[in-house]
């Protein structure tokens, strides 16, 4: 496992190449970057359809310098397993070098992962392959125009839970996609943020050193669906983060641990739904119920991760209210 | 070469096990879970170098085989009806990027009403899919068709998955006595993987598939695929001729039967041709010139041949184990008739859909049927063009 020196990061070709055509300031190319150069082994890739698949392989062009297959968007869990199933089984009968080590990822958004493509995630974390899948988290189906999927936050506007004169937004939580991949008794499940590349690219290796299914959840701000700027993907990954909206935490082998505890970093999750176009609404006074849900819903999954960081580590102890000082 | 008798799911599951494909996947569904569950047995005895992927759905084991075949190897699978149809956009994915995956088509009805028995709306709806569809009379012709397809679709010069059908329950469940090739024969037949034009293992070679193809470049695309199975039908003969000097059984694009002075026949798929055969004896011997023709490869279909083999006949029924509801004509029924229509003299053709659901297809069934086409011999014109048999009224 390689150091993470930013100078020695620096040197490692990009294999997800500049000009690959997602938005400006879009979240998801930064989080594929840094899981890819946190990575020694060659790697082969699928790619659920979706903004990050669409728009890096616009025929005849693809921005990809690596062994890369799109089949469809439910599936990638699927394909990637079927790519593992054949190298398997090549290296046991020696058609190909028993040295050869490759590393076989799996990339899917939040539709394609939370929603169409749960049961096929499910399916191949049951069966064990050697792999690691990682869901890029916009909080929608954004290649499609931002309609509302089961990531998407509550009280979030999207064309198909639009804030209007009866509803105002997306009226149910969020599903918790993590902790169904550890219900899979997974070897490695985690979080994880851009704006955080070392925690980032730490769990990365850790997961790749670690044989057998891997998950993991990573927040990938979106500037189209969000209505925010296109330089706020890292601010916003951060204030992600630090309102306890996005807990980073992994879960290795049965050890639950919160690899970040933001203390007095710690912001109420209104300054997180302030600079994003799809909870302008919230701020309406009669809305104010939905700011205190929203901030209830976050604390309750954060003393929940706590919690099992706490059952894991009882020297360590974290005090969920720590940090709480509004 | 051995004589046994076997159902045609084990004879399948048996050429199966003598091609030994790298990867398979395996989810259950009636008739054809017992391939995959013979299969099983094969990989856990160490009989195959097979890794098995025991996927959650058929939509997976569909993209598990893309994703496998994408990787280089030889891959192969076995469904029916509404596993077929769950895999029905995933076959599309196969076809367009061009693998080799066989799958064997153990033909059921499709829901609703829900029914397990055979008939073949799960393979005919799957027809446009770009895949190359073989079709079986027997456990035989099954067994001899997995072994062809597996060349056929790895041809280099078609890279095209390929679909071995036979019927459900009727082949797929009875015992037949039949001729397996030795291991070593159907090893040597098959030879080397070489089916992948662009394998992702190969490291050094990066490559991207599934593309976003636009207004651009996609109808190119699409149209290679078109071409390609231009090119099938050739390779097909040429495969089932080589397959015929190991076996002792030749196989081409479609049987005749008694066709040569043929007045009225039948075009019918699988198992029905066999109960034709019969029938087509019984009035051979009260001396009407009767005839059958029974399709092998229906995709592509070999339009121009099939007219050539029918252009004697003056009356002609096709018969239909599917509906092409609201169209003219049962799936196979269209694909003749229009076949047809550049002879500068046409048979009458008419059309039974018959059979669905499993419902049994009586020789009395097909008597009538014959007698009808005797009836067209001098009347020349049809009652009815497109009617539902071996139904209740
Ligand atoms: C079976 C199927 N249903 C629907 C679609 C349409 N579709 C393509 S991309 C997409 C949205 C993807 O959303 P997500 O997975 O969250 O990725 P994002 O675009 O947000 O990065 C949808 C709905 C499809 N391609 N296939
Ligand atoms: S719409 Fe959003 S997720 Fe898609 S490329 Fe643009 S910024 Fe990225
Ligand atoms: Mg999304």
């Amino acid at each position: 496992m390689s150091v993470l020196k930013l100078k020695e990061l620096s040197k490692k070709p990009d294999l997800l190449t500049g000009g690959h055509r997602m938005c400006a300031g879009c979240g998801a190319p930064i989080v594929v970057r840094q899981v890819l150069a946190a990575i020694d082994e060659p790697v082969i890739i699928a790619n659920a359809t979706g903004c990050l698949e669409v728009a890096t392989t616009i025929y005849p062009y693809s921005a990809w310098k690596l062994p890369w297959i799109h089949s469809a968007f439910e599936n990638a869990a699927a394909t990637i397993s079927g790519v593992e199933a054949m190298y398997q089984s090549l290296k046991r009968q020696g058609k190909i070098p028993a040295d050869t080590k490759i590393k076989f990822l799996a990339f899917g958004g939040d539709g394609g992962t939370y929603d169409i493509g749960l049961q096929a995630l499910s399916g191949a974390l049951e069966r064990g392959h050697d792999f690691m899948y990682v869901c890029y988290d916009n909080g929608a189906y954004m290649n499609t125009g931002i309609q509302r999927s089961s990531a998407t936050p509550f009280g979030a506007d999207t064309t198909t839970s639009p804030a209007g004169k009866v509803l105002q937004g997306k009226t149910q939580k969020r599903k918790d996609l993590t902790k169904i991949a550890l219900a899979h008794g997974a070897p490695y499940v985690a979080q994880a943020s851009p704006h955080n590349w070392k925690d980032l690219m730490a769990k990365v290796q850790k997961a790749m050193s670690i044989e057998g299914p891997k998950f993991m959840n990573i927040i990938a701000p979106c500037n189209r669906g969000w209505r925010t700027q296109t330089n706020d993907a890292i601010a916003l990954s951060r204030l992600g983060v630090n309102t306890c909206f996005w807990p980073l935490y992994e879960v290795a082998d049965g050890v639950a641990t919160v690899t970040y505890n933001p203390k007095k970093n710690r912001r109420p999750i209104s300054e997180w739904l302030k600079p994003q176009g799809r909870f302008k609404h919230l701020f309406k006074p009669e809305n104010d119920w939905m700011l205190k849900k929203f901030q209830d819903l976050v604390d309750e999954n954060w003393r929940s991760v706590v919690g099992m960081h706490n059952a894991s580590h009882p020297g360590e102890q974290i005090d969920p209210e720590e940090g709480k000082t509004w | 070469m051995k004589k046994v008798a076997m159902t045609g799911n084990v004879a399948v599951a048996n050429a199966m096990r003598q091609i030994n494909p790298d990867v398979c996947a395996a989810y259950p569904i009636t008739p054809s879970t017992e391939i995959m569950q013979q299969f099983s047995t094969f990989v856990a005895n160490g009989q195959v170098d097979t890794e098995l992927v025991t996927v959650e759905s058929e939509h997976s084991a569909m993209s598990a085989c893309i994703g496998a075949a994408a990787a280089g190897g030889r891959v192969m699978n076995a469904t029916s009806a509404n596993g077929l149809a769950l895999m029905w956009e995933m076959l599309y994915i196969a076809a367009g990027n061009r693998l080799p995956i066989v799958l064997s088509c153990v033909n059921r009805a499709l829901s609703a009403p829900i029914n397990i028995h055979c008939d073949h709306s799960d393979s005919m709806g799957a027809r446009d899919s770009g895949w190359i569809q073989l079709y079986a009379e027997n456990a035989q012709e099954a067994y001899d068709n997995t072994i062809q397809a597996v060349r056929i679709g790895e041809h280099p010069d078609l890279h095209l998955p390929v679909m071995s059908c036979m019927d459900g329950f009727i082949i797929s469940h009875s015992i037949e006595n039949l001729e397996l090739l030795d291991d070593r024969q159907v090893g040597d037949f098959v030879g080397p993987y070489k089916g992948t034009a662009y394998p992702l293992l190969d490291l050094a070679n990066p490559v991207t598939y599934g593309a976003l193809h636009l207004q651009d470049y996609y109808i190119e695309s699409r149209k290679q695929l078109h071409e390609a199975h231009k090119r099938a039908k050739n390779i097909v003969i040429e495969v089932g001729r080589e397959y015929g000097k190991l076996s002792g059984r030749s196989y081409g694009l479609f049987e005749t039967y008694k066709m040569d002075d043929a007045e009225i026949g039948i075009v019918a798929l699988n198992s029905a041709a066999g109960t034709a055969k019969v029938v087509v004896d019984e009035f051979r011997a009260k001396g009407v010139k009767a005839g059958l023709l029974k399709p092998r490869l229906f995709r592509p279909f070999p339009y121009l041949e099939i007219a050539d083999a029918l252009k004697g006949l003056k009356a002609l029924c096709v018969l239909d184990r599917a509906d092409s509801f609201g169209a003219a004509g049962g799936p196979l029924f269209i694909e003749v008739r229009s076949a047809l229509y550049d002879l500068p003299k046409r048979p009458v053709a008419i059309n039974k859909i018959f059979g669905l659901g499993g419902r049994d297809l009586g020789l009395d069934d097909l008597r009538k049927v014959f007698e009808e086409l005797v009836t067209l011999l001098d009347k020349g014109q049809a009652k009815s063009l497109y009617e539902y048999i071996t139904v209740r009224e």
